[in-house]
């Protein structure tokens, strides 16, 4: 690895060329456009290669960070990212959708004085140059074993379940029960944040790697876990993730214009209903639009309502700037585009007009109190602080639980108290004999690239198994 | 791609019955249950419920009134083309027992979602009376098959065209006068199965309703088919789509139904307009 010498910060954190704020809300395009081979080499110099890397400490899966930057400014674009897909399976997708600031970005040295090196930036510079001009050259596959593994769920840890143990030698099946792959990657991140297509090219590289992949396949209704091993499969991965909205029980919640985010999304992402009446599928047109929420999931749907012509879009939010989960990134972007932030608010009845259609919503302010479990300090109403906000569509981003469908039909599976299947964390193994589980049905909603670290886990340990036996 | 092997036009085309294609669906699916359908790429994924399914032969039918773009859009689908998504069983099965007396109401298309739970509700052993009805005789369907599913079949028209005159309810009330009864099941337009309803609790008879709700994956993961049912939320799909017709909400089901039924129209005239020029 070529070494530096510890060269002084002068070049400036590159940002990426972007849309315009007032251009890009009125379309689905992608945000950021990506940077060119200057601007990517000029930030990969700022790296200082350092001898113990903390950003890689900072990466779950640990991307060999200043391995990869430096075959960036050596112009070697290919080992770029033969050294990214040693450890992470879908570069494209993490450089774009990762919370950096927090994970790799936030630990790197240069972020104590001034600003980290564009991990994630680099990332994707890599895997789009590949995508772009490279040869597409298949990886090498062990020979093969003779094992047949299914993998419920294409989400992105399913994905890296199935990528690796192909390579392995392994038979793979991906099993989705929706009629397109990718997980949250296709029905939940919209497109001007991460592209279809990207997924849709990984997913097609498995499939030429000889992944099958069959859709439309609802496990524990189209066949049961139990019917798997009798179709002969040696091993199951459940990837389900963690798909059932949350809603905040308040009167009202059923008023037409009341939708979680997973419905507005699916809406928009999977059945591509931002081009209806050109599609089939219609979306709510909200006028005046609130969010309930902080997080990642609430900026898309404050983005995409806005994207879909919106008058005005709030982030209604119980707690305060401090505590909103959503990426640094997204809630910057999301604010450029006009989106209005209702902090310390909590809606506590939504009000509607006689043919069942939202009207309004009321709201308590609050204050912070005592820190809670979380750690972070408890939002209380404040006394007689009701007030009304009109509206016309309100996205429920409040988060999301387990989907019981699978696991109810499955009663031998252990589960923890709120649902999620309890798996070793080091193996991904289940209390089931033959059955992995990792990513959000584990951990509850969580990150792409922790759902891919733990399929990666779980991939070495059912190829263990495989080989060795459980 | 699920392969359309048999199709027939009822109730003056009107009503598409079609055969497909499916076999993993045909071996798994219960009575009550339903499957998501989707025509094409850009396709909505609509809801309906398994009218006849065949292990054997792997087929599953479904039988759908042309109400809206999508369903118009099936109903030009011919002998050999396919849906190039058909996703299920889905929804819980029908809980069928012999409880000794039951009758089965249906209206409209209805009658062919209730088609296959009157007969395993006859084969568990139950006296079967059925009931079944429309606003006129030619929009009546799948009589003679309601006549072997059951002991005792009645029609009604709101036009008095055939069978008896008016609604599903007044023959019902015949027999919840006549005879002692165990349970109802009730299938159809929102509103029969309101009036069934009230009319069954002033009996005491517990009943049984499918609820159709607006559907996006049909696997509990986006909320939009959501139903009041005892003043709790619940999820048609997984949670039903059959419910307790005594505690369903059925005021809040109908304005939902028409949570997009602007977008909807002018879309059907869009495509009605096109397809016809
Ligand atoms: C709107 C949104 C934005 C997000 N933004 C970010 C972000 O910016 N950065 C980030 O790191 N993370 C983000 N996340 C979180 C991240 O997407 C998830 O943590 C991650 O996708 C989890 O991956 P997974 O493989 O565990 O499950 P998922 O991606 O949820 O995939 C699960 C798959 O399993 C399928 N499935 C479910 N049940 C069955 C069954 N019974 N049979 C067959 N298939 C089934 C589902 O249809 C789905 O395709 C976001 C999430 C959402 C919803
Ligand atoms: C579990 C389930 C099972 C069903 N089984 C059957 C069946 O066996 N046969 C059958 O004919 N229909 C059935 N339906 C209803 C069917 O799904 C709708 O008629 C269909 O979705 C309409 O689609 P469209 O695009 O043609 O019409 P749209 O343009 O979507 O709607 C046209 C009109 O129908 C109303 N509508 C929209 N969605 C529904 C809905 N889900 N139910 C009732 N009205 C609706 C709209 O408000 C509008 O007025 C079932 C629905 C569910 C949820
Ligand atoms: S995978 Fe994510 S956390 Fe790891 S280096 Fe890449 S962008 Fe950073
Ligand atoms: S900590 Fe920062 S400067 Fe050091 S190797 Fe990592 S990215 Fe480069
Ligand atoms: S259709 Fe989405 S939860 Fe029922």
């Amino acid at each position: 690895m070529a070494k530096r010498p510890g060269q002084k910060e002068k070049t400036p954190r590159q940002a990426m060329p972007e849309q315009p704020a007032d251009v890009r809300k009125h379309n689905f395009e992608e945000v950021p456009t990506g940077y060119t081979i200057e601007l990517a080499q000029a930030e990969a110099s700022r790296c200082l290669q350092c001898k113990k890397p903390s950003c890689v400490a900072g990466c779950p899966v640990s991307v060999d960070i200043p391995g990869f930057i430096s075959l960036i400014t050596m112009g070697d674009f290919t080992g770029a990212i033969r050294n990214l897909w040693s450890k992470n399976a879908l570069p494209a997708v993490c450089g774009r959708v990762c919370p950096q600031e927090i994970q790799c970005e936030g630990r790197c040295i240069l972020a104590r004085k001034g600003e980290a090196v564009a991990v994630g930036n680099l990332e994707r510079f890599a895997a789009d140059y590949e995508r772009a001009y490279g040869s597409g050259a298949l990886p090498p596959k062990a020979p093969a074993t003779g094992k047949r593994v299914a993998v419920v769920g294409s989400g992105p840890s399913g994905l890296t379940v199935a990528g690796d143990l192909i390579a392995k030698g392994h038979e793979v099946t991906i099993l989705e029960a929706f009629h397109k792959p990718g997980g949250v990657l296709v029905y939940g991140i919209p497109e001007f944040r991460l592209p279809k297509e990207i997924v849709a090219q990984e997913v097609n590289f498995l499939e030429r790697q000889g992944v099958n992949l069959e859709c439309n396949q609802v496990v524990g209704r189209t066949m049961t876990l139990d019917e798997l091993f009798e179709q002969n499969f040696d091993a199951v991965y459940l990837g389900v993730g963690a798909g059932l909205p949350r809603f905040m029980n308040i009167p009202g919640e059923n008023l037409i214009g009341i939708l979680s985010a997973n419905e507005y999304l699916t809406r928009a992402n999977l059945m591509k209903a931002y081009k209806y009446p050109e599609v089939d599928t219609p979306i709510p047109i909200g006028k005046s639009v609130c969010v309930l929420g902080a997080g990642n999931v609430a900026m898309d749907a404050a983005r995409t309502a806005m994207r879909l012509g919106a008058d005005n879009v709030r982030i209604v939010y119980r707690r305060s700037e401090d505590e909103m989960p959503a990426r640094k990134a997204e809630i910057h972007h999301a604010r450029e585009e006009g989106i209005e932030f209702h902090l310390l608010t909590n809606p506590i009845n939504y009000i509607g007009d006689e043919i069942g259609r939202l009207t309004g919503m009321e709201c308590l302010k609050m204050e912070l109190g005592e820190p809670d479990e979380s750690g972070r300090r408890r939002p209380v109403p404040i006394e007689g602080s009701a007030f009304l906000i009109a509206c016309d569509l309100v996205i429920v981003a409040v988060g999301s639980g387990a989907n019981p469908l699978l696991t109810q039909s499955t009663p031998d599976l252990t589960l923890n108290q709120w649902g999620y299947i309890s798996a070793d964390p080091e193996t991904g193994k289940t209390t089931k004999r033959g059955v992995w589980a990792g990513g959000d049905i584990v951990t509850g909603a969580a990150t792409v690239i922790l759902a891919m670290g733990a399929g990666r886990k779980a991939a070495d340990s059912i190829h263990d198994y495989l080989t060795w036996g459980w | 791609m699920f392969k359309i092997v048999r199709r027939e036009e009822m109730a003056q085309g009107t009503v598409i019955l079609n055969e497909i294609e499916a076999p993993l669906i045909a071996k798994k699916a219960n009575p009550g249950q339903f499957v998501i359908l989707k025509a094409h790429e850009d396709g909505e994924r609509i809801p309906l419920t398994m009218a006849d399914t065949d292990p054997e032969k792997g087929t599953i039918t479904i039988i759908y009134m042309v109400v809206g773009k999508s369903t118009a859009h099936f109903r030009d689908l011919a002998v050999g083309d396919a849906y190039q998504d058909v996703i299920g069983p889905l929804g819980k099965a029908t809980h069928i027992e012999n409880v000794g007396k039951v009758v089965c109401v249906g209206g409209g298309t209805g009658v062919a979602v209730l088609h296959p739970i009157t007969r395993a509700m006859k084969a568990a052993g139950n006296d079967v009376t059925c009931i079944i009805g429309a606003r006129t005789k030619e929009l009546l369907i799948l009589e003679e098959q309601m006549k072997s599913a059951s002991h005792d079949l009645r029609i009604c028209t709101d036009d008095g065209s055939y069978g008896r005159k008016g609604f599903v309810t007044e023959a019902l009330k015949e027999v919840l006068d006549d005879e002692t009864v165990n349970q109802v099941v009730a299938i159809g337009p929102v509103p029969m199965m309101k009036f069934v309803s009230k009319l069954t609790k002033e009996y005491k008879v517990p009943t049984m309703v499918s609820l159709n709700p607006i559907m996006v994956d049909g696997t509990g993961m986006c909320g939009g088919c959501r139903v009041t049912v005892g003043n709790k939320t619940r999820f048609a799909c997984v949670d039903g789509p059959e419910f307790d017709g005594h505690l369903v909400d059925y005021d809040e089901l109908m304005l939902r139904l028409q949570a997009y039924g602007k977008e909807e129209k002018e879309c059907y005239e869009e495509y009605c307009t096109l397809r016809d020029a």
